[in-house]
């Protein structure tokens, strides 16, 4: 029986079958450790290999905005992309896959916390030595983890409770420009603030808080929007959160002493690459723990029939209102850390340019799912980064690709999928059954 | 008072852009359910086809070759290039909203959103960044009214905006297409088993938006000569915000929501100093939708609505 369906399929659906049957078996943990060898090979290496290939120095994307740039240096950059990265990261974690699935067994059989904190910290190392090399890489790699956290907090919001709303770019100014009132005026000597009020050195330990002034602050400006929810839903309340991001882009250009429409700047460099680790980690985590929650179900269910819902004993009211102050509170952190990564803000960075961006990224990605906001950002920000030298013509290829995204897949790449952390860092040599299971 | 009319004129011109913008937005709303994100970057495009179609006409007029009156040109320019805008609105139809019928309703807003970011670039990538001035077509007269003045250019504009509103009305209310379209309006699944094609009309709701929106292109660009290729932007979501406030479905709702919100914008202006126009408008929609949900004209929510 078996036999008779593999033999329908072409041979190219075959061929990749097997080369997937060689990977399968490997966990998280091994990719892992494969992609830190890679890194380090990088580190050691990689300048030295980069200019024997013709290349200037290392490619800062994977080689995408050389392919783009020069097409001379194509085989360069795909020879680096192949021996640098793929080679040794296949290779080591195909080796160790053995070894690895044993660890991760081991792990999760301790405590889940623990695998996961191996796993972050290892992934961390990774990120670290790979943005190491250039300044660009770790302004890419900081913007990404960014817009995977503004990417959720709307999905909650746009995916999972299916309204349609436009007012992030408003949530993240308010968080942007609360911390960034926070930092300057506290600790630093600023022409609109005046002279600093607690030691600078204090000032990294405090910045945690300014963010989270800024998500209060943005949380506390949703209930603008949130309020009329009660009463509409779908494209009226478009229009409301739409009006709340001008309403909030207006009110901060006329606001003079945080600059108006000239902005703010000067913001310390505090917003360093383990601060946005670890914030984006928390923010997935919570995140991801609340639409698992009861209240996040209860966010479907408003979702898919608010009267049905209500009849079954969902605080509806309550369940909106949480939601959109949840969703806001992490876009203004989001936007608090942007703030101090740009070290620059001014209102016209929140305006309509800035919603079709963080739009594009969920629908990308996909409705109603950690994984696919997760992809959806950082794919939209590599690709707005690696699609640099074709100038205008991004412009044409990026909704391009989006237009395809909606008509082939119109919920989003990876739609619907819950994010269950056991099961990404389970061992894979473990009998079918169990992954079954784990599915239905 | 002399202000207050000078205002009220100004209003009256600003104001019919929104108002025959928001048109588009509401008919193709009220039929699919779903919004033509790049109904203000249509915009954008009927006004450079009737910049090119304007400057063809005077330059063959400049060399003697069709030697035609300014406000000739003016006619044909609009009736030429709400025809080709027309087509426009067709292809953003058939390659963005046709394949997403039954998709979720935001996926179809996000193909528009993008088809306009693409008409806006490649806008950009044809004529360069640089921006183009419309000809003056006709020759600006100014009549003082009691200490009011009024350019014929306004009176113009005003005058073609409701005459198109009107005759719209009437072709949703007294013809066969126009009832066919209501029903389409009042029920997707159940009018298309009745023999009337849903794409027919879907192209035909967006070809007449479009032609609309290609109209108020070119009224603009009388107004104010100087095109570039974001111009749709904040004209469009501005009348995007009128067609919600006039109601589902409601031609008169979406035009006169389109002057009201002109109004708003100039009078707030006129008593506050410019930087709050937004601000205080857009908290002034907030506000009536807060108080009235469903636009001036609308129903209720119903259970119809997909998500």
């Amino acid at each position: 029986m078996q036999d008779t369906i593999e033999q329908t399929h072409p041979p190219h659906v075959t061929f990749w079958r097997k080369v997937k049957t060689l990977f399968v078996k490997i966990p998280l943990l091994g990719w892992i450790v494969g992609a830190i060898v890679a890194v380090l090979v990088e580190r050691l290496v990689g300048s030295g290999f980069a200019s024997g290939l013709g290349l200037t120095k290392e490619p800062a994307l994977f080689g995408l905005l050389i392919i783009l740039k020069t097409p001379s240096l194509i085989p360069g950059a795909l020879l680096y992309v192949l021996l640098i990265y793929m080679l040794p990261t296949v290779a080591v974690a195909w080796a160790t896959a053995l070894f690895a699935n044993r660890i991760a067994a081991l792990l999760l059989k301790k405590h889940i916390l623990i695998a996961v904190l191996v796993h972050l910290g290892l992934l961390y190392v990774v990120l670290h030595f790979w943005a190491d090399i250039s300044g660009y890489r770790a302004h890419t790699l900081k913007l990404a983890l960014i817009a995977i956290m503004v990417t959720l907090s709307l999905n909650i919001i746009n995916g999972y409770m299916g309204e349609f709303s436009c007012s992030h770019p408003g949530f993240m100014a308010l968080g942007a420009y609360t911390s960034s009132v926070f930092t300057l005026s506290l600790f630093t000597d600023h022409r609109f603030f005046g002279s600093a009020v607690l030691p600078e050195a204090l000032g990294p330990f405090l910045f945690p808080i300014g963010l989270i002034l800024g998500g209060l602050v943005a949380a506390l400006g949703a209930l603008i929007v949130a309020i009329p929810s009660f009463r509409t839903r779908g494209d009226y309340l478009a229009i409301i959160s739409l009006a709340f991001m001008f309403i909030v882009k207006s009110m901060i250009e006329n606001m003079e002493f945080v600059g108006g429409p000239r902005g703010l700047s000067g913001q310390p460099r505090w917003a360093d690459l383990t601060t946005i680790f670890i914030w984006t980690v928390i923010s997935i985590w919570i995140i991801n723990n609340f639409v698992r929650s009861t209240l996040g179900k209860a966010l479907n269910a408003v979702r898919d029939e608010e009267m049905a819902a209500n009849s079954m004993t969902v605080n509806t009211r309550r369940t909106k209102i949480t939601a959109f102050l949840f969703a806001a509170f992490w876009a203004g952190v989001a936007g608090g850390l942007l703030a101090h990564v740009l070290q620059y803000v001014n209102p016209s960075t929140f305006g309509i340019q800035k919603l079709a961006e963080v739009l594009a990224m969920v629908y990308f990605g996909g409705l109603n799912s950690v994984y696919g906001s997760i992809v959806g950002a950082v794919s939209i920000t590599v690709l707005g980064e690696a699609l640099r030298p074709l100038e205008i013509f991004k412009w044409i290829i990026i909704p391009l690709i989006l237009i395809l995204v909606m008509i082939f897949r119109p919920p989003g790449l990876i739609a619907f999928k819950e994010f269950d952390v056991r099961r990404i860092l389970q061992p894979r040599n473990t009998p079918k059954k169990e992954v079954k299971d784990d599915a239905a | 008072m002399g202000e207050f009319f000078q205002n009220l004129v100004n209003a009256l011109q600003y104001g019919s852009f929104l108002a025959l913008i928001a048109l588009g937005y509401s008919m193709v709303y009220s039929i699919l359910m779903l919004f033509n994100f790049a109904h203000g970057d249509i915009f954008m495009v009927g006004a450079y086809i009737g910049f090119g179609i304007a400057t063809l006409l005077v330059t063959l007029a400049s060399f003697g070759a069709l030697a035609l009156p300014g406000w000739l040109i003016l006619v044909l320019t609009i009736i030429i290039s709400m025809f080709l805008t027309s087509f426009v609105g067709m292809l953003v139809e058939r390659i963005g909203y046709r394949p997403l019928r039954e998709a979720p309703r935001a996926s179809a807003a996000i193909t528009g959103l993008m088809i306009g970011i693409i008409l806006e670039t490649g806008n950009l990538a044809l004529l360069g960044a640089k921006r183009v001035s419309f000809p003056a077509l006709i020759e600006s007269a100014t009549y003082d009214i009691g200490g009011v003045f009024v350019t014929n250019k306004k009176i113009m504009i005003v005058f073609v905006s409701i005459i198109l509103t009107l005759a719209l009305h009437q072709f949703v209310t007294k013809t066969k297409w126009g009832m066919a379209m209501r029903a389409m309006a009042f029920d997707y699944l159940v009018v298309p088993l009745m023999g009337v094609s849903i794409n027919t009309i879907a192209r035909l709701t967006f070809a007449i938006g479009s032609a609309l929106a290609a109209a108020a292109g070119i009224l603009y660009g009388v107004a104010y000569p100087v095109l570039e290729p974001y111009m749709g932007i904040i004209v469009g979501w501005k009348a995007f915000v009128a067609a919600i406030l006039g109601g589902r479905g409601s031609i008169l709702g979406a035009a006169l929501a389109g002057f009201l919100l002109g109004f708003i914008e100039i009078f707030v202006a006129m008593i506050f100093p410019s930087t709050f126009r937004d601000l205080i408008a857009y908290s002034i929609v907030l506000l009536i939708l807060v108080f009235r949900p469903h636009g001036f004209f609308g129903e209720p929510y119903s259970a119809k609505l997909r998500l």
